[in-house]
């Protein structure tokens, strides 16, 4: 029987605007489960990345509930919501977001530090983690030095190395030529078959979309369609 | 974590260089002037102890009362006793003679005429006898700037611009013109051994120092001084001491109706050197009050616009799973590390700066041509240990209060509002 990991009944989110209130999400209620490689798909402002930013416990539901790995994401403190990505959640980002003054290896590293790992343990999961990107012999190269697709790599590296069982995907692929795209989001997947790692995504690009077995539609925050797809083999351009 | 944070520190220059440049600067200004201001009010203090007030000084109680008008007539007389009873009494003080006394200095020139002729303010000290140190104490050896100091009676040294302006040298002779306790005229004659340069103003234009014996003498004050004065053993002035002192021997003798009586006065008494004193102790205090105020104001400011520029760096480290509050403590530890490695820079400096202005001073002679002030000609820095934390402690506590205050803004902003720092 699947686990379930996400699941999120009657979400509302809300932001002020002007004198009202603007609707980002309406009445969501979705399940994801374990190992599942999904996707929130949409136009911008259709509320994509709210959701994504709601399950990655970085902000609350206005009504409805949101449950990540059985915890209420609006029962969670400051704290234990930290907590909860620091141990569970991986996040890659559009842009790729690395610390620019630190390593390749120190960036991936980071992540295991905020977990209080060992400096053996870390350096072996570095390690291992850069060699799922491919990017081992690169470990002493600074972010600048990286090109767009290396960076998304590290990135990848960086979310995969404390080895979550969610990690949160934000248009990974929107800075990306078509080559890198296809090779990251196989890379991807190649660790969601590996490691049975759940990944939810957040896209509009139709190359990310062809490797996805779920797409939820999202349309003016509200859910359009939800819709199971059986995926070819190899992708790679 | 902190060795993460202390690489950051080192490789990214706008995270460190100019909160290390403000704090390294504002450490080196306080430890600078803080040193030189305790020099100058120290050096201030410590001639007028040298020439004037002693640590402490013992009178009559009438010779107090008129102590600037230097009332020989009101002089302290039996003063072997009084001697004895000091030495008794507080043995780690050396107790000095001295009289001071005005008159006219005349020398004369050929075919009984004057070559010069001036207002003279004389000294009488302890010159022949080694375990009163006072030529060491009055530093007369150095600062001879001809001949020798007084090695027999009827000798006499005088202020080299003073002896310039008499127009006369080592060797020549001096009438000295003046009163004796009594009332009466006296006339002593002096041959010069020696002119010296104090770096005062005041004594270098009209000061003559002749032995204590020869003073006695020629101001009829046998087995009598103007004033007593008390020196630490290590010459270093010792406040609370000196107040205990004074209490108990002013206790000894309040008694006494005599109006000739000893009293005890402390250099704090004396010629507004206590205001002095309470200086020395508040500008320190006041320099490290307004250099925290300050330094935190602008570190604040300083944190709040490289706070701004990090906000993406923060969106990143909550995303990864950093809690609010360890982001907040690591910038404190930041601020830590970067307050400790400006001010381990700043005390350096600012010591060096104290080290060479201590060697070398500013010269105000051009200055103090007219001064009647007793203050040095050279101002100098003085290094005391005290310099060690005076700088260093305020820059790392003022590197912590602006980081501690610009990095309330973390946890002002929503979460969400700051992982949305990461959208472009």
């Amino acid at each position: 029987m699947s686990e379930k990991i996400i699941s999120t009944e009657n979400l509302v989110k809300r932001y002020p605007e002007g004198e009202g209130w603007f609707t980002a999400l309406n009445n969501i209620s979705l399940t994801f489960e374990k190992g599942e490689f999904a996707g929130v798909v949409g136009p911008s402002g259709s509320g994509k990345t709210t959701l994504l930013n709601i399950i990655g416990s970085l902000d609350t539901p206005t009504e409805g509930s949101a449950t990540v790995m059985g915890k209420k994401i609006s029962d969670l403190s400051h704290t234990q919501a930290a907590q909860l990505r620091n141990l569970n959640i991986g996040f890659i980002f559009q842009v790729y977001n690395l610390l620019p003054v630190y390593t390749v290896f120190e960036n991936v590293e980071f992540a295991l530090i905020l977990q209080n790992r060992s400096a053996s343990e870390r350096k072996k999961k570095v390690m291992q983690a850069l060699e799922w990107v491919g990017l081992e012999n690169m470990a002493n190269k600074r972010p600048s030095k990286l090109s767009g697709g290396e960076g998304q790599r590290v990135a990848i590296a960086r979310a995969m190395v404390k080895e979550p069982e969610l990690v949160l995907a934000d248009e990974p692929t929107a800075n990306l030529d078509a080559t890198n795209a296809h090779a990251i989001i196989q890379t991807m997947k190649n660790l969601n078959k590996e490691l049975n790692t759940t990944f939810l995504f957040s896209t509009h690009d139709e190359k990310v979309m062809q490797y996805l077995n779920r797409l939820v539609h999202l349309e003016d925050g509200e859910v359009a369609e939800d819709e199971i797809i059986k995926q070819t083999e190899n992708k790679i351009v | 974590m902190i060795k993460f944070i202390f690489k950051a520190i080192l490789r990214d220059k706008n995270r460190s260089l100019l909160p290390i440049t403000v704090v390294a600067t504002g450490v080196l200004l306080t430890i600078a002037l803080s040193g030189y201001l305790s020099g100058m009010l120290g050096d201030i203090i410590d001639q007028n102890a040298r020439f004037q007030t002693g640590h402490v000084k013992v009178m009559t109680r009438a010779y107090a009362d008129n102590v600037d008008q230097m009332p020989n007539d009101l002089a302290l007389l039996g003063i072997d006793e009084v001697h004895e009873e000091l030495n008794n009494d507080f043995p780690n003080y050396t107790w000095v003679n001295r009289i001071n006394f005005g008159g006219i200095i005349d020398a004369p020139g050929e075919n009984d005429q004057s070559k010069g002729q001036g207002p003279a303010s004389g000294m009488a000290v302890e010159l022949f006898s080694d375990s009163s140190g006072e030529v060491d104490r009055l530093n007369l050896k150095e600062s001879l700037e001809e001949g020798k100091i007084p090695e027999k009676s009827g000798e006499i040294l005088i202020g080299y611009e003073f002896a310039d302006k008499l127009n006369v040298k080592v060797g020549d002779e001096l009438t000295f013109m003046g009163s004796t306790m009594y009332g009466s005229m006296t006339f002593s004659k002096f041959i010069i051994s020696g002119t010296v340069r104090f770096g005062v103003a005041a004594m270098d234009k009209g000061t003559i120092i002749i032995d204590f014996t020869d003073a006695q003498q020629m101001l009829d004050m046998a087995d009598g001084t103007g004033e007593i004065l008390g020196f630490y053993k290590d010459e270093v002035f010792m406040q609370d001491e000196v107040q205990e002192m004074r209490e108990e021997f002013n206790a000894k003798h309040a008694s006494s109706s005599d109006e000739f009586a000893p009293i005890m006065k402390t250099l704090g008494e004396q010629s507004s050197m206590g205001t002095y004193l309470d200086l020395v102790d508040s500008v320190s205090g006041m320099f490290v009050v307004i250099f925290v105020l300050v330094m935190s104001i602008v570190l604040w400011n300083t944190g709040l616009i490289g706070g701004l520029r990090r906000y993406q760096e923060f969106g990143i480290r909550l995303a990864l799973g950093e809690s609010k509050g360890h982001i907040y403590r690591a910038m404190i530890y930041e601020a830590l590390l970067i307050g400790t490695i400006g001010s381990v820079i700043g005390s350096a400096l600012g010591i060096g700066v104290t080290l060479l202005m201590q060697r070398y001073g500013i010269d105000i002679s051009g200055m103090m041509k007219d001064a009647t002030m007793m203050m040095p000609t050279v101002l100098k820095s003085k290094f005391t240990p005290q310099l060690l934390y005076i700088g260093f402690i305020p820059g790392v506590l003022a590197m912590v209060i602006g980081t501690m205050l610009s990095g309330i803004g973390i946890y002002k902003r929503e979460t969400a509002t700051l992982f949305k720092e990461l959208e472009v």
